[in-house]
């Protein structure tokens, strides 16, 4: 029981984090019919903002601030004008295929100009343990989990209970008749990229504790968000949440109790009975192509 | 007239791309095949930066017989598949000697290549099955398993006192290479493995690896993976509060595992078969060079890759020509010693099957620093 509440606990907070990267795979998906193939690296790059401010005297906090901001401007406004709007007019695969290659370009960019070697990342919090019924539960894992949650509540009240939130649903859900109505829908497009790039730099400074800061982060983080959208469903924000807390949790599970050396091969047999089973995701709507 | 001057021309530009191209410019094209970028981006790189090291050092005392050492740096992208498409490159521009990869997996591939070529691989490889094919151009730089395990054997039945151990491996060439000899070893002192757990390259959550080690309750653990996974597999272990003696190689030991796990690496111990920490000053030389040009302290691969070109200078004014086959058969039992060449930093001797033979260190996490306690004598192979 013990051994499954510390599986349990940590593969929530990985399952969180997962979470906050998939939400902003569906957030981008339903604003532009975005596919970022770079949203792994995009989780990688933020981590190094923080250890460069540092490096330059920043306290922690500050680096913190300072790399979501470097963030919102690179990975949200400057992505969004550079290689967004150029692509997207010519279809999505296009766009695909240039994510693809802003992910190599930043992967290889990370590695040149900071290096190849695994940096430490200072944690959010001390790294003390808990026990619990015999379980041992770091803070460390406690507190990614509590960041993460009250990340998707504030995500949640701002699309849900706000003005600004009410259009960017109405720009997701009919950008047509939204601009009839007189929603700004390209500024609501652009601040969906913002939103997905303060999402990345949250995660970034969560998971990099834990992950230590390397340019390589980004293959594993990607797929993982990847998958977890698509199990949950592309379409809808709760189901990218649901989907990376299912992948977290049996990730764990199944590695200690089934096999370790079959854990990578999991999440896809999920995804397959979940597409199998219901195509649109566990949560997801179903889209009908229409002419 | 105009016409055959330039077809002249044309034929000695030729003649001059794909001859030899040692003769040409007193250069000697020595490529190396490392990991630049992938999994495998540290070794690569450190690898290159103690080549580079030694390359700049020759070719400023004037290079080998008198040629600078020309040495592109390819990356391999960790992937075999990749570097057996380069090393195809590579030999089809007639190289003297070709340097690396690291990669066991990518050795593996690559090494049917060269044999054909007949020219000599040094690599950085550890698996057991590199030199274990009959390939006469193959040369290592550090040990293979085969030789490290039986150290480490030792040291878990008569320095632990251990009857179970519990083994913690990465799940590739190299990892899967040292679970094999290191269970085959434990099998041959009666030590019984009571879990045999596997993990993955580029693993970032050992919760529920640790949650089965530390059911299995051994008298001593053993971890074999690369150093970032060990360095979070420690973190994990001292999370759930292991007590049995972690043990392992230089992949657990080395000092970018003890920065990056922290104060999880405490009490670490294990069998280093090269170190910057060894008590040898020419290594601690070296390390202080290193360390000051490239501004990181190189682990056991920048040794290899520095070591690796002496190496091939050494054998090279020994044979007194540019002689691939002719490399190949003096190096086989060779033996340099720091009299010899000082650079080589320390004895070694290369047998029939490549394999290479040193002192190596037992040594163990102490303060945050690596401390060698014990040095191992050479094995003594011929």
């Amino acid at each position: 029981m013990a051994s499954f509440i510390q599986l349990l606990v940590s593969g929530l907070a990985t399952g969180a984090i997962y979470a906050l990267i998939a939400v902003g795979f569906t957030l981008l998906w339903q604003t532009s019919q975005t596919i970022n193939f770079a949203q792994g690296e995009f989780v990688m790059l933020p981590a190094f903002f923080v250890l460069a401010a540092m490096n330059f005297g920043a306290p922690f906090w500050l680096a913190i601030l300072i790399s979501i901001t470097l963030s919102v401007v690179i990975l949200g406004l400057v992505f969004k004008l550079i290689i967004v709007d150029p692509m997207l007019k010519h279809g999505v695969l296009p766009l695909v295929i240039s994510t693809i290659a802003l992910s190599l370009f930043l992967k290889e960019s990370a590695k040149d100009f900071y290096s190849s070697q695994a940096q430490p990342f200072p944690a959010l919090v001390p790294s003390i343990d808990l026990h619990v019924f015999g379980a041992v539960v770091s803070v460390q894992s406690l507190a990614v989990l509590a960041v993460a949650i009250a990340t998707v509540i504030a995500l949640h009240l701002l699309l849900n209970h706000t003005r600004l939130g009410r259009m960017m649903q109405a720009t997701a859900q009919n950008p047509t008749l939204a601009r009839i109505l007189g929603v700004p829908v390209r500024r609501m497009v652009l601040y969906t990229f913002l939103i997905n790039a303060v999402l990345v730099a949250i995660a970034s400074v969560l998971i990099s504790p834990i992950y230590l800061a390397k340019f390589t982060n980004g293959e594993t983080l990607g797929i993982a968000a990847f998958l977890a959208a698509i199990i949950g469903g592309f379409n809808q924000v709760r189901g990218a949440i649901l989907g990376g807390v299912i992948l977290g949790v049996l990730d764990n599970l199944s590695a200690a109790y089934l096999s370790s050396q079959y854990r990578a091969a999991f999440p896809l047999i999920i995804l397959i009975v979940v597409i199998l089973w219901r195509p649109q995701g566990l949560l997801g709507r179903l889209e009908e192509r229409t002419v | 007239m105009l016409r055959l001057g330039l077809c002249s021309l044309a034929v000695v530009a030729t003649v001059g791309l794909t001859g030899p191209s040692f003769a040409q410019d007193k250069t000697v094209y020595m490529p190396a095949l490392l990991e630049l970028s992938g999994a495998g981006a540290v070794s690569g790189t450190n690898f290159r930066d103690g080549m580079l090291m030694a390359i700049d050092e020759i070719n400023a005392k004037g290079g080998i017989l008198g040629h600078k050492i020309n040495t592109p740096v390819i990356d391999t992208q960790s992937d075999a598949g990749v570097s057996r498409g380069q090393m195809q490159k590579v030999l089809d521009n007639n190289p003297y000697i070709v340097f690396g990869p690291v990669f066991s997996g990518s050795v593996l591939v690559d090494m049917l290549l060269t044999q054909q070529a007949e020219i000599p691989e040094i690599v950085g490889g550890e698996a057991a099955a590199i030199t274990q094919k009959g390939d006469p151009y193959v040369f290592r730089t550090s040990f293979g398993q085969q030789f490290s395990m039986p150290k480490i054997a030792n040291y878990i039945r008569d320095g632990v006192k251990a009857k179970t151990v519990a083994v913690l491996w990465v799940n590739n060439d190299f990892g899967k290479g040292g679970r094999d000899n290191f269970v085959k070893e434990m099998q041959s002192r009666n030590i019984k493995v009571v879990a045999d757990v596997s993990t993955e390259s580029g693993q970032t959550d050992f919760s529920a690896d640790v949650v089965k080690i530390k059911a299995a309750n051994a008298d001593a653990i053993f971890v074999y993976t690369n150093e970032e996974e060990s360095a979070r597999f420690l973190k994990e272990a001292k999370k759930q509060g292991i007590k049995a003696p972690l043990i392992g190689e230089t992949t657990l030991l080395g000092q970018k595992v003890i920065d990056l796990a922290g104060g999880a690496a405490e009490g670490v111990k294990g069998h280093v078969g090269l170190t910057v920490d060894a008590p040898i000053p020419a290594v601690q030389e070296f390390a202080a060079k290193f360390k000051k040009r490239f501004n990181y302290v190189c682990d056991h691969n920048g040794i290899k890759g520095y070591t690796a070109v002496y190496f091939v200078k050494y054998v090279t004014e020994k044979i007194g020509k540019f002689d691939s086959k002719a490399f190949a058969k003096t190096a086989h039992g060779l033996t340099i010693t720091p009299k010899d060449e000082p650079n080589i930093l320390m004895e070694a001797t290369w047998d029939k099957n490549g394999d290479i033979d040193r002192e190596s260190f037992l040594g163990q996490v102490v303060d945050g620093k690596q401390k060698i306690v014990e040095t191992l004598p050479k094995l003594g192979i011929k």
